[in-house]
């Protein structure tokens, strides 16, 4: 089971985005002074306009796996590439978007979605110009005016979203997105950003630790071992698109989630996770 | 959920405000009308305590042969070069304070010394460097108010959301930018309650320092007209500082919302 996994299609010719070969991310444990490995010599390849999820038990690494490709924490051996070029640090070739909003709360949503690109060096008349498009996309509009305490967690979530694609980065990386919000916000926002994805074909690499919502955004779930995670499967999501939230009733979306969860919980009863 | 809902003040708040505002002001002039007839009925001896009516007289009579316009601008011109200085030397210090481990670690000890010793006490010395004109008045003011600026500017900086931070690096912000978007905005706040604070213990600075040696001025004022028992300018001198105090603690109230806009409910201070 161990090992590189697959380039999952082998006839998908669309170019490779984002490479990762052979990472190992370890950290310091300052309790034990020891370092302690988080992700375990994982490769993957990411090919453009794919929308690649990552599953596993929490506190498996795959957050930190996240972490590493934005370039916020560092990797002790392997290789991240981006179009090609290797990545050491954060850059605006990715954007994250956390399971916090964290927006700057004295700034209206327009000025916090036009943060990334003002960081970037841009003018924000230029930054708002290009902002707008997402604005519209996300259905923010008429909403630039608000402060972020003004507004619902899941609208919050957005302006977050708004923030990262408004840099136009190559890779969307999406940490447990929705994780923090209620169960029936949690579910709409899976429909937007589903619908959303398939408008904007962006790459992205997702965490999460819900199933079906893999399933249901996914071309490919790769599921992480208990820690030190390494790649345990990579599974092929070959429901059609466009998808619809109702998806979720048939036969082949609830085998899929199964398939899937086996093997997280083989993995769990052997390595004694949890 | 794309509708937003603006709860209106709620009309119990405002009957309880305008309650509170009677019962406060009614306290006040049930004060003031035991304090007039105090003197008026002679319980105690009037040369002590004057009386409001008195008061009024003698500040009236301070306006019109312009001492109190005199000694006034004196005061203000001392309280100002010592506060503004003490503004431009204590936000970007305090700033620099919270923000540099290495600044905090080494001038912390020194700050936390000095902010204990109370500046009164240095006053012989001040007198002794500057002389008894204006320059030792400001050197007072400016030492008894910086130290609430420092002091809360520092703490600013211990406050930043480390998850904004978080944000700022994934986008690829450089330290300066982390500084001038987050730990700025961030500060504004704490200088407001700073500035608020440092103009108490400037004021206080200015009179102290006036009462102490000096030969013009709010302060020497008071301490001139106690000196030779003049009790109702005394009570004038007091009153002219009390009004400046509250004047300038309200104004200053109202800028510090103006920049706390974002964050909703205002706290009550």
């Amino acid at each position: 089971m161990r090992g590189i996994a697959q380039g999952y299609l082998a006839n998908d010719n669309r170019p490779v985005k984002l490479a990762i070969k052979n990472l190992v991310v370890g950290y310091l444990d300052k309790q034990s002074g020891h370092t302690l490995v988080a992700v375990d010599r994982v490769s993957l390849d990411i090919r453009e306009g794919e929308f690649v999820t990552i599953v596993g038990l929490s506190g498996c690494g795959k957050s930190t796996f996240l972490n590493a490709i934005a370039g916020l924490v560092k990797h002790q051996h392997g290789e991240i590439r981006v179009n090609d070029r290797i990545v050491n640090g954060p850059g605006t070739d990715r954007a994250v978007v956390f399971q916090k909003a964290s927006l700057l709360p004295w700034r209206k949503v327009g000025r916090n979605i036009t943060y990334g690109l003002e960081l970037s060096g841009m003018k924000l008349a230029e930054a708002r110009e290009k902002a707008s498009y997402y604005v519209n996309l996300i259905r923010l509009n008429g909403f630039e005016n608000h402060y972020p305490h003004q507004l619902s967690g899941g609208m919050q979530q957005r302006v977050n979203l708004a923030r990262a694609l408004a840099c136009d980065p190559e890779v969307l990386l999406l940490d447990e997105p929705f994780a923090a919000l209620d169960a029936i916000t949690r579910e709409l926002m899976q429909n937007e950003l589903l619908e959303l994805c398939e408008k904007v074909g962006k790459t992205v690499v997702m965490v999460t630790h819900q199933i079906d919502e893999a399933v249901l955004l996914s071309d490919r779930v790769i599921i992480f071992s208990a820690r030190p995670a390494y790649v345990l499967d990579d599974i092929s999501i070959p429901i059609p698109r466009p998808r619809k939230g109702h998806i979720k009733d048939s036969e082949e979306f609830r085998e899929l989630v199964s398939t899937i969860w086996r093997v997280i919980e083989g993995n769990a009863n052997i390595g004694g996770g949890i | 959920m794309r509708h937003l809902t603006v709860f209106p003040k709620s009309t119990v708040a405002k009957r309880e405000k305008i309650l509170n505002l009677l019962l406060g002001s009614s306290v006040i002039v049930l004060f003031l009308v035991g304090w007039e007839l105090l003197f008026q009925l002679k319980i105690v001896n009037p040369l002590f305590i004057s009386a409001p009516s008195r008061v009024v007289l003698a500040e009236i009579a301070m306006i019109k042969d312009g001492s109190l316009l005199k000694n006034l601008t004196v005061s203000a011109k001392e309280f100002l070069l010592g506060y503004g200085a003490a503004v431009l030397i204590g936000f970007p210090f305090g700033i620099i304070l919270g923000w540099f481990k290495l600044v905090r670690g080494s001038f912390g000890p020194f700050i936390a010394a000095l902010q204990a010793t109370p500046r009164v006490a240095l006053m012989p010395l001040f007198i002794i460097w500057f002389g008894l004109g204006i320059t030792s008045k400001i050197v007072v003011v400016l030492m008894s108010a910086i130290f609430p600026l420092i002091v809360n500017l520092r703490v600013a900086m211990t406050t930043i959301d480390a998850d904004l931070v978080h944000v700022a690096r994934a986008y690829g912000a450089s330290r300066w930018q982390i500084f001038h978007s987050i730990a700025f905005p961030t500060s504004l706040p704490f200088l407001m309650t700073g500035l608020r604070l440092a103009a108490g213990r400037g004021l206080l600075g200015v009179i102290v320092a006036e009462v102490f040696g000096g030969a013009e001025g709010i302060g020497y004022m008071i301490q001139y007209a106690g000196s030779t028992f003049q009790t109702d300018k005394v009570f004038a001198g007091v009153l002219v500082v009390a009004v400046s105090g509250i004047t300038l603690d309200f104004s200053l109230d109202r800028l510090g919302r103006h920049f706390d806009r974002w964050r909703g409910e205002v706290p009550v201070h």
